[in-house]
């Protein structure tokens, strides 16, 4: 009886158990994957997302990519052996920098889709991650529009019905692209904050920033591209109607002046420490609110997997953290050169005297004095200081007849001649430079800007958290300035170029303004911030300058300040040391230009080159694009 | 149990053979090569400057088979059998080729074993009657200038140069040496002069390649005269 009864319970029991559906069973929701219905209820969750999105932005240098997106166009020395090809090349591939994302524009497309559906999220937070992701997609396209000309522009996201060729889009106009991006900075710049310590979000100061830069960048096409008439397109893909330039230069300036007056924040030039060149420098490291000039970084923090290696690739090698891991990225002559005066004139490194003999330097520092202050804030010259140690770069002795004495590594003590055989001595710098030695100097200058002087920055386990600035008040002012100057608004011009130069110490204002100037201030202010080949690019000097033709010392120091100054090989300074006891210039420094030996191509930027390739797949993909033209 | 070595080596011969039979495409084995002419002159252009390119249809994705022009105005493809259309890309080239307006048409080509075809241009300018005078290390290049296209299509010269290398490649990136005039400053085209004095070449060689080459206003590509070589 005990036995039936158990054996009736345990069916009851069983059937009772699986009278549960099989729908309820099967259907359980992922515990991986969150459903973009989830994902649009909660604002934390959405932020990720966009966080994501953040992470995807393209920039042409950044920190994480590496130093070497900064090394390129002779603006600096390769000081790694497998990256020599940067001086060995006679120029670029039609497909370099080349970018066709169009799954990161699909993903920022569905973002704003879906959060424009959810009716979860809270209006406030809802408006400002779209106008967020509509900032991120203009940048991007930006980006694009920078490399490629003029792209397809895709605002919302496809859905493939069986029929490929309603997916297959033609380019835009250059210019339509551009318009876009003006149209959207417009329309979304009230919907972000206005404040000025809102820096790795966007904020109103970014669309507007972004904005200024874009008109810019089209007016000038537009102005300039007349000069290249082979760099264009039938139907404008490629290329903007000259009379189009004026338009877009006073939006330029209009954004512009919309952040100088305040309209969206606080935002003023660095100006905190007293030594101007210690505060050009501090203003890529200072994080804290007291810096009020960046706009837009990328941001990093010790600690939470978001760091990068700039400091370990490229710190000075005698005062590195990492033993050998050093020295990369040599900054050139080519620059240093164009670093003008206190008294606004140009003038080379003073290296000889008007008849040709060496000039004799107790410093090694004092060849470099009575400059621009932002040479020792951008470089790191022989005998700088950094983390409180002084850099060793010195290429060996020169002997009383002239002859040089060095050896090829520093730790190789050697005899003077005429010194007993106990007095030895190191005869080359630990930071070089000696040719062909990598991860020391090889051009005599290390790079300042970005260097963490943080303790461990330059360690491996620990790397560096400094931002990458990827829009900053200074370029604004330089914006507006260029702006301004274009539509003949010189006084407005003069104005604002003036201010970003008395915080490097020209406090003598110009009074006159020309091309050449402009094109140098931004050489100097800009330089490895990732603006060189965009701004060669809408210029249309890149293939002037980057000719492909060899360079002589003679050419590297004549013509300084010249917009068209030939640019095609990264010169160094080598500083050598005089041994002459009993000579009144013993032990004092001399200088020589030299062209470092691995330097053996001359940049070649064709009409190629100005608009990058894209490649056959896509091309093969979409018959409706056009070829760029001169490939 | 006892290896059975003729065994072995029986199977290793087997699969071996069996091995042999190819798993791979053929290779393309014919030839398509030519040369750029004016009435029967090669053009001579800078080596991988002028490109050429090659389209093949029909088998799904179209994409270029791309080549370039060798310094003597010289081009070959390896190539399968078959039907191709070839062009000189737009603005390509010291020249105008196959085209009425500002745009190149293609051209047929039909490959079946080796094929040698010249593409006939028509050069802007050409360097003619190329005599080059040494003394000591001094070179004079006296040459005339030809303007080939006079009608509503001409264009300028914007400067005309005398390159010197060491090596056979010589052009405006490769080049120790090199003297220029603009082309505003030309008064005639006749007998036009160039000098320049070559620097002492490390190691030593005493002999140099030389060549002139136009720029043309408004085209990238130089037209040059043929290579020279000098002896110092």
């Amino acid at each position: 009886m005990k036995k039936i009864f158990l054996i009736t319970m345990g069916a009851a029991l069983l059937v009772t158990a699986s009278c549960k559906k099989d729908s309820d069973f099967l259907d359980i929701p992922p515990k991986q994957i969150l459903p973009s219905d989830i994902v649009f209820s909660d604002p934390a969750l959405a932020l990720a997302v966009l966080g994501d999105l953040y992470n995807r932005q393209l920039d042409f240098s950044g920190l994480d990519n590496g130093w070497a997106s900064f090394v390129d166009f002779s603006e600096a020395f390769p000081s790694e052996n497998g990256s020599a090809f940067f001086v060995t090349r006679n120029g670029w591939d039609f497909g370099e920098w080349n970018t066709w994302d169009y799954a990161y524009i699909r993903e920022l497309n569905l973002f704003i889709e879906r959060a424009t559906a959810s009716t979860a999220l809270a209006a406030a937070d809802k408006t400002r991650f779209l106008a967020e992701a509509r900032f991120l997609r203009a940048n991007y396209y930006f980006e694009m529009v920078k490399r490629m000309g003029g792209v397809p522009i895709i605002t919302s996201s496809f859905t493939y019905n069986g029929d490929v060729t309603d997916l297959q889009k033609p380019r835009a106009k250059e210019s339509e692209v551009y318009d876009f991006i003006i149209s959207e900075a417009e329309a979304i710049k009230n919907d972000l904050p206005a404040d000025v310590n809102q820096k790795s979000r966007a904020s109103k100061g970014a669309a507007l920033a972004m904005e200024a830069r874009a008109a810019l960048y089209a007016g000038s096409i537009a102005k300039y591209g007349a000069s290249t008439p082979q760099v264009t397109l039938a139907g404008d893909e490629v290329g903007i109607p000259a009379a189009m330039a004026n338009g877009y230069y006073t939006k330029a300036l209009a954004a512009a002046n919309e952040i100088i007056n305040g309209a969206a924040g606080g935002y003023k030039l660095y100006q905190v420490l007293p030594n101007l060149s210690d505060n050009f420098a501090n203003l890529f490291i200072d994080k804290s609110n007291a810096n009020q000039e960046p706009i837009f970084i990328e941001d990093f923090k010790v600690g939470s997997g978001k760091v990068h290696s700039f400091t370990v690739n490229n710190q000075p090698y005698s005062i590195s953290d990492e033993g050998a891991d050093a020295g990369r990225l040599n900054p050139s002559l080519n620059l240093v050169e164009s670093f003008e005066k206190l008294d606004n004139t140009y003038a080379p490194i003073p290296t000889t005297d008007g008849s040709g003999n060496p000039i004799y330097y107790d410093d090694q520092l004092d060849i470099f004095a009575g400059r621009d202050a932002r040479l020792a804030g951008t470089v790191l010259l022989p005998n700088a200081q950094f983390k409180g140690e002084h850099t060793d770069i010195w290429a060996g002795y020169q002997l009383a007849d002239g002859s040089i004495f060095t050896s090829g590594n520093a730790n190789d003590l050697r005899n003077l001649p005429g010194t007993p055989e106990s007095a030895k001595v190191q005869v080359v710098g630990q930071d070089g430079p000696i040719n062909g030695l990598e991860f020391r100097t090889q051009s005599g200058f290390y790079v300042r800007k970005y260097l963490d002087p943080a303790t461990g920055s330059g360690r491996r386990g620990r790397q560096s958290d400094v931002a990458f600035i990827r829009y900053r008040y200074g370029e604004v002012l330089l914006n507006a300035a260029e702006a301004a100057f274009e539509l003949g608004q010189t006084s407005v011009a003069l104005n604002y170029i003036n201010q970003v130069r008395a915080r490097a110490g020209l406090t003598t204002a110009l009074t006159t303004l020309s091309f050449d100037r402009i094109v140098h201030e931004r050489r100097v202010e800009l330089v490895f911030e990732g603006h060189t080949l965009y701004d060669m690019k809408r210029w249309r000097l890149a293939h002037r300058v980057w000719n492909g033709q060899q360079m002589t010392v003679a050419e590297l120091v004549s013509n300084i300040g010249s917009a068209t100054k030939k640019n095609t090989q990264p010169f160094g300074l080598w500083p050598y040391k005089i041994y002459n006891p009993g000579n009144v210039n013993n032990g004092k420094w001399i200088f020589k230009e030299v062209k470092p030996s691995a330097v053996t191509g001359a940049n070649n930027f064709q009409l190629g080159n100005y608009y990058s390739r894209i490649n056959d797949n896509i091309l093969s993909a979409n018959p409706k694009l056009v070829k760029q033209p001169n490939q | 149990m006892k290896y059975r070595f003729h065994l072995i080596i029986l199977m290793i011969l087997t699969a071996g053979l069996a091995s042999c039979k190819k798993d791979n495409y053929e290779a393309p084995q014919s030839t398509f090569k030519g040369r750029l002419v004016y009435n029967g002159n090669p053009i001579n252009v800078e080596y991988e400057k002028v490109s050429i390119e090659l389209y093949q249809s029909g088998f799904g994705k179209v994409g270029a088979i791309n080549g370039t022009v060798a310094q003597d105005g010289g081009f070959s493809f390896l190539l399968f059998d078959g039907d191709y259309r070839l062009i000189i890309p737009n603005s390509q080239g010291p020249f105008r080729w196959n085209q009425t307006t500002g745009n190149r048409d293609t051209l047929s080509v039909k490959v079946s074993g080796d094929q040698t075809l010249d593409l006939q241009v028509t050069p802007y300018y050409l360097v003619e009657d190329a005599q080059y005078n040494v003394s000591g290390r001094e070179v004079t290049a006296t040459f005339d200038i030809n303007k080939v296209i006079t009608d509503a299509n001409a264009k300028d010269i914007e400067n005309v140069t005398l390159f010197i290398n060491k090596t056979q490649f010589v052009s405006g990136t490769d080049n120790i040496v090199n003297a220029g005039v603009a082309g505003a400053d030309i008064t005639s085209l006749n007998n036009v002069t160039l000098k320049a004095t070559v620097p002492n070449i490390t190691p030593t060689q005493n002999y140099v390649f030389a060549r002139v080459g136009i720029k043309i206003a408004g085209v990238e590509d130089l037209i040059f005269s043929p290579l020279q070589k000098l002896t110092l």
